[in-house]
């Protein structure tokens, strides 16, 4: 068909031949995409000349190359003459006729096309909170399934295999050291920055080291390290699970009976939810020593006094807040990771959607959490 | 030149070696493909057919040997030639490849949106067209995912057809389709051969579609990675004396294993 060798294309043209009572459609030059598209009045022109009754033969001794572009002006042409006329494409080399036919078999077929749905905005707001709704069952059903799961893989029945548990924990845990230790170190700074900065007025810069530790100890190492694993393993959770989903993996396992709760949930819920209170207490030596060498360094402390002052001020308490509020967090972000992997759909681009949703989800979830741990802790005065 | 000579062949390979380190999968390949000719590359599982068929659109660079477009030297060409002669290839891929976040209409007009400048309506237009050559007009506005397998394969072939390819390449075009939608699919590729005129290179085993359809090819043997017979699979079927052509084509047990061939060695 179309050789590119031959660069410069022939314009298309056609002339209308009357000879006797036949008339001839005779075409012209190259037929190719690029020329007719620059042309769209072409259809009708050609239509208008041939007017709306009758018949012509379609000719093609003067046709040069010609590409699939002819075929859909051809069938365009066919629309714009409406029917009262009739094109008699005998005269069309044999392979344009081919396609012809293919194409005309597939469409005379064709059913009407589905109209969408327009949806009004009340009923779209309804069907938002009716899905929020069954989200939430959903992932109720989820924690409550994972918790029966999980007592009956204490007592040894469960298709947990101990092996994925302890890659799980070694990558959410082992794995995430390095990240925590940075972030916590980082935040425990600049919560001695901001503090020097204001006690310094008043003369009462051994207070920094109170501040530090309670804002670390009680809050910031087990939020920081909670969004630090939403990011990273929550998001991975999800994106694993997703393109499981796409291929077909899911379904293996459980055309075989093996339980996705058992097998794929459970695990990855236990190991963070295990991983994130150990962690924070990672995140707390780091925050604190984040603190105590700005300290130092900015406000002419000694270790001695801020270390002393840190011990008089932060009790055991504080560390237990911390440690629930974070193995709650490391719960919520695994479920969030699991729940957002298993609604995924099947392709490449529901992969990242899921995962972005579980990242977005677990850290608004930690926060929302933390607010209510907040509350809570306040109304028992601890 | 010394390409004029092969300018009948509108593909060419000579002396293709493909090998991964010290894996080698194919070597002292050499075939041409006629204008207009249904060629296969066949063989068994695991001899490297996709491998090939991967090395002749340009996905990988053989180790050594040369393949010839039309004449011209894919290897010896710049990058920005290499990428107008990969314009005129059209490929369908295993399982259709197709790109799961777009619709299969979507799917057919990302080739003609990336390489040519037509007005959204030409592109919509040629994209329905190629959807309607192999029958799936109607399914242009669903996902890729909501597809059967016989139906993810045709619009893989719609999309290869997008930019009227000069060469089609067809990585088992009916494998894994039942017999009636293997034997459209069939019909189908000797249609568009006919309308297209384009020249058309099969990678399958299906034997009742290589018998039907391919009227050249190469077999290539995973035992001594090189090809051992070249010419119709039918010919192949009836006159080869290489039992393991033999045996592929008349579907029975080699008389002697391959893998005591292996260690045979030369043939």
């Amino acid at each position: 068909m179309a050789d590119p060798a031959a660069a410069v294309a022939v314009p298309p043209t056609w002339r209308i031949e009357a000879q006797g009572a036949d008339r001839f459609l005779d075409l012209f030059g190259d037929w190719l995409s690029p020329a007719l598209d620059a042309d769209r009045a072409m259809v009708s022109k050609l239509a208008t000349g041939l007017g709306s009754e009758g018949a012509a033969t379609l000719r093609a001794d003067g046709l040069g190359r010609w590409d699939s572009g002819l075929v859909v002006f051809l069938m365009q042409l066919r629309v714009a003459l409406k029917g009262g006329f009739t094109l008699d494409e005998a005269g069309l080399p044999k392979p344009l006729q081919r396609l012809i036919h293919l194409a005309d078999a597939a469409l005379t077929s064709q059913a009407a096309p589905v109209q969408p749905r327009v949806e009004g905005r009340l009923t779209r707001f309804g069907q938002i909170a009716i899905d929020c709704g069954e989200e939430a069952a959903a992932v109720a059903e989820m924690l409550g399934a994972t918790l029966l799961s999980g007592a009956a893989a204490l007592r040894g029945r469960a298709q947990t295999r101990l092996v994925d548990l302890i890659n799980l924990m070694r990558d959410a845990g082992a794995g995430a050291l390095a990240i925590v230790a940075v972030v916590n170190l980082l935040v425990g700074g600049i919560l001695a920055f901001v503090g020097a900065v204001q006690l310094r007025r008043f003369g009462a810069e051994i207070f920094v080291a109170n501040l530090v530790g309670v804002a670390v100890v009680r809050e910031m190492a087990a939020i920081m390290t909670a969004i630090v694993l939403a990011g990273r393993t929550g998001g991975a959770y999800a994106a694993e699970i997703a393109a499981m989903q796409g291929a077909e993996e899911i379904d293996a396992l459980e055309a075989l009976g093996v339980s996705i709760q058992d097998y794929l949930i459970l695990p990855r819920v236990a190991a963070l939810t295990a991983m994130t209170p150990l962690l924070y207490l990672y995140g707390c030596a780091f925050g604190l020593l984040g603190g105590l060498l700005v300290a130092v360094a900015v406000l002419d402390l000694s270790a001695t006094s801020f270390i002393h002052q840190l011990t008089a001020s932060v009790n055991a308490n504080q560390f237990w807040i911390g440690l629930s509020k974070s193995a709650v967090f490391g719960l919520l972000v695994a479920l969030a990771g699991c729940r957002f992997g298993l609604r995924a759909g099947r392709s490449a681009s529901d992969v990242g959607q899921a995962a972005t949703g579980a990242v977005v989800a677990g850290i608004v979830a930690v926060i929302a959490v933390d607010a209510v741990f907040a509350i809570c802790a306040n109304a028992l005065g601890i | 030149m010394a390409e004029q000579a092969h300018d009948e062949a509108r593909l060419r390979v000579e002396g293709l070696k493909i090998a991964f380190g010290p894996a080698v999968v194919q070597r002292d390949l050499s075939f041409s493909v006629r204008p207009g000719s249904i060629f296969a590359v066949m063989g068994e599982s695991g001899c490297g057919k996709s491998t090939v068929l991967k090395a002749m659109i340009g996905l990988i660079q053989p180790t050594a040997g040369r393949r010839l477009v039309d004449g011209e030297d894919y290897d010896a060409a710049a990058p920005e030639r290499r990428r107008d002669i990969g314009r005129s290839f059209g490929v369908l891929f295993q399982n259709g490849a197709l790109w799961s976040s777009l619709t299969v209409a979507e799917n057919v007009a990302l080739p003609l949106q990336m390489f040519t400048s037509l007005s959204p309506e030409a592109i919509e237009a040629l994209a329905r067209l190629k959807l309607a050559l192999v029958g799936l007009a109607p399914a242009g506005d669903r996902m890729p995912s909501d597809l059967s397998g016989g139906m993810r394969k045709r619009a893989g072939l719609a999309r290869a057809l997008a930019l009227d390819p000069r060469i089609l390449f067809l990585d088992e075009p009916s494998a894994g389709l039942d017999p009636i939608t293997a034997k459209r699919m069939d019909d189908l590729i000797l249609e568009l051969r006919d309308g297209l005129g384009a020249t058309i290179v099969i990678v399958s085993h299906e034997l009742p579609s290589l018998f039907a359809i391919c009227d050249d090819g190469v077999f290539l043997d995973a035992a001594t990675h090189s090809a051992i017979a070249h010419g119709a699979p039918k010919d192949l079927r009836d006159q080869c004396d290489d039992p393991t052509v033999r045996a592929f084509m008349t579907r029975t047990l080699p008389t002697q294993p391959v893998e005591e061939s292996a260690s045979h060695g030369d043939r």
